[in-house]
């Protein structure tokens, strides 16, 4: 094939009939335009007559270049040029088709399996044996090698995953490949240390083709919350020139809605592969984030979810004793407030002003009673799962509290007095820690020798002190007791909170025991001793797109597995939950740095475009067609038939042809009083801009099939439907506005909903179609269900209810019982019966409301059961069979209803007292 | 059966222009009262004219008894002169004359036919006794005439580029009208006018013309051919050509005009996007004044 840059030619030879084209130039040149012939009776008069002047006989130069030209075209289209011709890729024997699979693959994935599959019709043609591996998911031995047809069924069902390749289980793989195949491996493009290894397993066996997507791979480091600011770490693949990202915070708004809480750019600079930045946000809306995400990059690697590291507690501290002021480190509360600071939130004040602000912890230093009412308002807040930590004292070991029987706000009951070791008073040494056992929350942590009790509050012996002791001396006696009520847990430290009993507010593991209660929050990630011997549980995991999605039942992972963070299939990344804290394990480790990946010389990396052969001929054609419609109108023009009698009628025509266009029917810019002479010179539907042109679209056609219904069986003849634009147009001129309802639509403004008040209380119909009742019941937490929601929330709607079987809607023209649209879902809502409505004897139907319902709620998706296509045909399909055709008609009758009920409201529902007017009237 | 059918499929066609052409003929005749017409002198006749005295001579028999009884004197009845004048008509029937410039005018020579159909009745109705100059229809009177006429009219045949006006077979003093766009050779008609002069003919020449023959709108480069493409001039300009065009026209016009006052004929230039009704007033008053 003969090539010139990208465009290659079929019939090269043909090309040399340009050659022609100057020879033709000078002939067409002394041809002069071809005279008009008129019969004319005159032309008797005419004889003798001579021109004036002599007129150019040549053709202008320009109607010779349009010819020309045309004439090129015609030459060059039919010597079959193509745009990006496909040369054949060579080669036979097996192949493998080797994908990398992991989450960087998750960006661009559709366009990687639509590379694979163009290479499967390749190896199709050829008759090659393929084999299509993952290295995410290896087969269990060798290579599956099949027709490639069989794969390319196969490829919907490949999909990356969240994790990158096991390094050993890859080497072990490679390394047992043997059979001599060619390899084209996609590359996800990040460098990691299996490529070499790989790469030569493959280049003994045949050649290697790498493909590689030249879109950047982007990742996000886990966010660190230091110094008061979240500070996130954003990753490139490779330095390449300044870009900048936008780095969103997701998480449920007060609503329970997820959204974007905040945003904040980041610019890489050009040569740089790693950037931060810091966000400051207020507490209350750092503590509801759930993760970070790189805007617009649909990677696992592109989110990081957060756990307990960002959250900071709000612990109230309430020391009974303040009488000695100025002593700082006597201070009861001294200790804590140094160990909680940098991680938690620290709220002063009164117990009950405190409640109020509902904190996580509430911390008693020393505190014996609280009033009555003080001791409700804990309990309750204990219930709904608050911690109250208790720290004893000396006030509380004077005190009678929970000596004769166990106070609800204590753990356990106490003997009198506590007692003291190894004071200048008694026998004994202060005593040490024992190890912590298996089923305390402080298992794991190192018990430093030098942490010594000597004086604490003593438990009374009872059958529950033993589990309810989560720390004891090394003498068994409890040090640290725990009570669970309700959501919430009682925790008492036997010992002050401050140094005079103890040195363990000294030590290290002060902090720790605090970080474990979840009174604290863990400052970095936790380290492989804190995690030992503890399980953990996937609440939700990541998907290699960066979906976060419910973990379902798990089996538990051991925590050593969770400190080493190495993802794989059995521990996914997602959220771990603990015993009462939440771990984040990311696809990008805190430590991790991406890098492109790099091949030797001797490979061949081609892109991931599939380059699709473009014939020009028929464009060409059409240009020279095009171009000899020109020289038509050009040479009329110069002859003088555009110009003499009829002259007119041959210029019209010719503009005819030329502005015989298809002209979109959708008017773009509407004039106000176009659009309300246009709809009100007849009925029209209309339906609420999504934003989604998919449902927009369906909804238009869906409103086209019912007015089509509506004029061949009823006297109500709609003219096309419109699309209504909430913010924009005047909704006061449409009787109905179907609106489809899609998680992503925007809200509409204040104004938007004013407007749409207003067309309510005016007798307006909107029917909110969620659209989902295949998947989802109505008033379920379906997405679309959610949004409707919101959607509604600012309108003023009348209580509803589903339909009634005597509701006028299921008689305004047909008789029906169900209200299907393509699905058949039960529940259609609208406007609520008076109270006061009541069956009336000798009446089918009660006496319901005196109007129109102001909205039809439902998911049945009825634009998609009464959509027609241009053709007239029905654009999707219902149900199966005769039956799922009767569904469609069951729509069909439906949506007349409604029509007939916006437009005649409750005159069926009059027609129920016929008979007793004609009884009064003695008929 | 076939030639049968044929030929009965042929002669529907020849003879469904007669009625039409006839009752429009008519209809137009209908528009011209006849109130001044009559020769108004004693004559032949059969219509009561004047009673006068007897006077030496005449025949007794001719002596209107009836009147001469109511008083002492005898008295004739004279009749009105009824001696029918013939008028010859000649349409020409040349290409030239079957051109017509938009779908909605008629050519000139539908426009002269129905004219001189039109005529006809009008002479036909007072009495007059019309034909064709030349030998094929004499001048007779009579509807069956007037069916001959329209034959005759609407006879497709072979017809040159332009017309020569028939002067043969014309009775001395009678009328004649020549209607024609007279576009062809001037000599021809001379002659006629000349021959019609000799013999006491008088009568009216009728221009009938297109109005793109008026105003020749043409543009470009053009080749100009007659109807029957017997003749074709060729321009690069047609534009250029229009005044000089429109001078030899008026020449012509002139001309005819000339030819006429000499030949005590009246002349007349009718175009075929003016009202009908106008040309046959005028013919018919030009007739009248001939007389």
């Amino acid at each position: 094939m003969f090539m010139l840059g990208p465009v290659g030619f079929i019939a090269p030879a043909l090309l040399l009939g340009l050659i022609a084209l100057p020879i033709l130039w000078l002939l067409l040149r002394a041809v002069p335009p071809a005279p008009i012939r008129r019969r004319f009776p005159g032309v008797a008069l005419l004889l003798g007559l001579t021109d004036d002047e002599s007129q150019t006989d040549k053709t202008p130069w320009w109607l010779l270049l349009l010819r020309m030209l045309a004439i090129a075209a015609v030459i060059i289209g039919f010597a079959g040029p193509v745009l990006n011709p496909q040369t054949e890729r060579v080669g036979d024997g097996p192949l493998l088709i080797l994908i990398d699979g992991t989450w960087a693959d998750a960006r661009d994935w559709p366009r990687r399996m639509e590379r694979v599959a163009a290479l499967l019709d390749e190896a199709a043609l050829a008759g090659r044996p393929v084999a299509v591996v993952e290295t995410t998911n290896l087969p269990e031995q060798g290579l599956p090698f099949q027709a490639a047809n069989v794969w390319a069924t196969r490829l919907p069902g490949l999909t990356p995953r969240a994790w990158e390749p096991d390094a050993q289980a890859l080497g072990d793989w490679a390394a047992g490949l043997a059979g001599g195949f060619d390899t084209f491996w996609l590359s996800d493009g990040l460098e990691r240390d299996t490529r070499a290894p790989v790469l030569d397993a493959l280049k003994g066996q045949g050649t290697v083709t790498v493909y590689e997507s030249p879109r950047m791979v982007y990742g996000l480091r886990p966010a660190v919350f230091e110094d008061g600011k979240i500070s996130l770490t954003a990753l490139r693949a490779r330095p390449g020139g300044d870009a900048d990202v936008v780095l969103t915070a997701r998480g449920l708004d007060p609503n329970g809605v997820e959204r974007d809480l905040a945003r904040v750019p980041a610019s890489f600079d050009s040569a740089a592969t790693e950037t931060q930045v810091d966000l400051v946000l207020p507490p209350e809306l750092r503590n509801r984030i759930s993760r970070f995400t790189v805007a617009g990059v649909r990677s696992a690697g592109a989110v990081t979810l957060t756990d307990d590291s960002l959250r900071r507690r709000e612990v109230a501290l309430i020391a009974g004793r303040d009488d000695r002021e100025g002593l700082e480190l006597l201070s009861p509360l001294h200790y804590l407030r140094q160990a909680l600071e940098p991680t938690a939130d620290l709220i002063d004040g009164g117990l009950l002003d405190i409640l109020l602000a509902n904190p996580d912890v509430i911390v008693l230093a020393d505190v014996a009673t609280v009033s009555e009412a003080e001791q409700d308002a804990l309990l309750d807040w204990i219930d709904q799962g608050g911690l109250l930590l208790r720290f004893a004292g000396p006030r509380l070991a004077a005190s009678d509290v929970s000596r004769d029987t166990e106070d609800p706000l204590m753990p356990v009951r106490l003997r009198a007095g506590g007692r003291s070791v190894g004071g200048a008073m008694s026998w004994g040494e202060p005593k040490a820690l024992r190890a912590f056992t298996e089923n305390s929350p402080f298992f794991g942590l190192p018990v430093p020798d030098e942490v010594r009790v000597s004086a604490q509050v003593m438990a009374q012996p009872g059958p529950t002190l033993a589990e309810r002791s989560i720390a004891a001396l090394a003498d068994g006696t409890p040090l640290v007791t725990r009570k669970r009520m309700g959501q919430g847990q009682v925790v008492l430290f036997h010992v002050t909170a401050n140094a005079e009993w103890s040195s363990l507010p000294l030590s290290g593991l002060f902090v720790q025991m605090l970080e474990r209660l979840a009174v604290s929050t863990r400052p970095a990630s936790p380290t492989l001793e804190e995690l030992t011997g503890t399980t953990w549980v996937a609440e939700d995991v990541l998907d290699a797109f960066g979906v976060v999605a419910d973990a379902g039942t798990m089996p538990g992972v051991p925590g050593e597995r969770l400190a080493q963070g190495r993802i794989s299939a059995d521990l996914p990344p997602g959220l771990y939950a603990g015993d009462d804290r939440r771990l984040a394990l990311n696809v990008i480790a805190a430590d991790r740095t991406l890098a492109a990946a790099s091949w030797p010389a001797d490979i061949v990396v081609e892109g991931l475009a599939v380059v699709r052969e473009t014939a020009l001929k028929g464009a060409l054609l059409a240009a020279a067609l095009g171009l000899l419609a020109l020289d038509i109108v050009a040479s009329l023009w110069l002859g003088g038939r555009l110009r003499g009698p009829r002259g007119g009628v041959t210029a019209a025509l010719v503009l005819m042809a030329l502005t015989l266009m298809p002209v979109d029917a959708r008017a773009q810019d509407r004039d106000g009083d176009a659009l309300a002479l246009q709809v009100t010179a007849d009925v029209v539907l209309a339906h609420v801009l999504t934003g989604d042109s998919a449902v927009d679209r369906v909804a238009r056609a869906g409103l086209v099939g019912l007015s089509n219904k509506l004029f061949q069986r009823t006297s109500v003849e709609p003219a096309d439907p419109v699309a209504v634009d909430i913010e924009r147009d005047e909704l006061s001129l449409f009787p109905f506005l179907y609106w489809p309802v899609t998680p992503q639509q925007p809200l509409p403004s204040a104004e938007g909903y004013a407007k749409l008040n207003r067309y309510l209380r005016n007798g307006g119909m909107i029917m909110f179609d969620t659209r989902d009742a295949d998947v989802a019941q109505f008033g379920s937490s379906a997405p679309a269900a959610r949004k409707l929601q919101q959607l509604a929330r600012p309108l003023d709607i009348p209580p509803l209810e589903p339909i009634p079987g005597d509701h006028v809607l299921t008689r305004t023209f047909y008789l029906l019982q169900g209200f299907p649209g393509r699905h058949n879902g039960r529940d259609v809502w609208v406007e609520a019966a008076p109270p006061d409505a009541e069956q009336v004897e000798g009446m089918p139907f009660r006496n319901l409301n005196d109007g129109v319902t102001p909205v039809v709620i439902g998911g049945n998706d009825w634009a998609a059961a009464w959509a027609v296509d241009a053709q007239g045909g029905q654009m999707f399909p219902v149900g199966r069979g005769y039956a799922g055709e009767r569904q469609r008609e069951i729509a069909y009758r439906f949506g007349v209803n409604l029509i007939m009920h916006v437009l005649t409201g409750n005159y069926k529902s009059d027609q129920v007292h016929v008979p007793a007017l004609l009884d009064r009237l003695g008929q | 059966m076939t030639n049968s059918a044929s030929l009965r499929s042929r002669a529907e066609g020849l003879a469904a222009p007669l009625p039409p052409l006839l009752a429009e003929a008519e209809h137009l005749a209908m528009t011209v009262l006849l109130g001044e017409h009559g020769r108004r002198r004693a004559g032949m006749g059969d219509e009561f004219w004047q009673y006068r005295p007897a006077t030496p001579g005449d025949e007794a028999r001719s002596i209107d008894w009836r009147r001469s009884a109511r008083s002492d004197a005898h008295f004739v009845q004279e009749k009105e002169w009824q001696a029918a004048q013939s008028v010859l008509l000649w349409v020409d029937d040349a290409q030239s004359m079957r051109f017509s410039s938009d779908t909605d005018l008629p050519d000139k020579g539908g426009r002269a036919r129905l004219l001189a159909m039109a005529l006809s009745v009008l002479l036909m109705r007072g009495g007059e006794r019309v034909g064709l100059s030349g030998f094929s229809l004499p001048p007779r009177t009579g509807a069956l005439q007037l069916l001959r006429l329209a034959e005759a009219f609407t006879a497709e045949g072979e017809a040159p580029d332009y017309g020569v006006p028939e002067a043969r077979g014309m009775l001395p003093h009678s009328r004649a009208a020549f209607m024609s766009d007279f576009m062809g050779d001037m000599a021809p008609v001379e002659a006629a006018l000349a021959k019609a002069a000799d013999r006491g003919v008088k009568g009216a020449l009728l221009q009938v013309l297109d109005p793109q023959e008026e105003v020749f709108p043409f543009e470009g480069r053009t080749i100009f051919e007659s109807m029957a493409g017997g003749l074709r001039h060729e321009t690069l300009k047609a534009s250029d050509l229009r005044s000089r065009y429109l001078d030899r026209l008026a020449d012509r016009k002139a001309r005819l005009a000339d030819l006429a006052r000499l030949t005590g004929w009246h002349y007349s230039c009718h175009h075929t996007g003016d009202s009908a009704q106008a040309a046959l007033l005028w013919l018919y008053r030009a007739l009248e004044r001939a007389r």
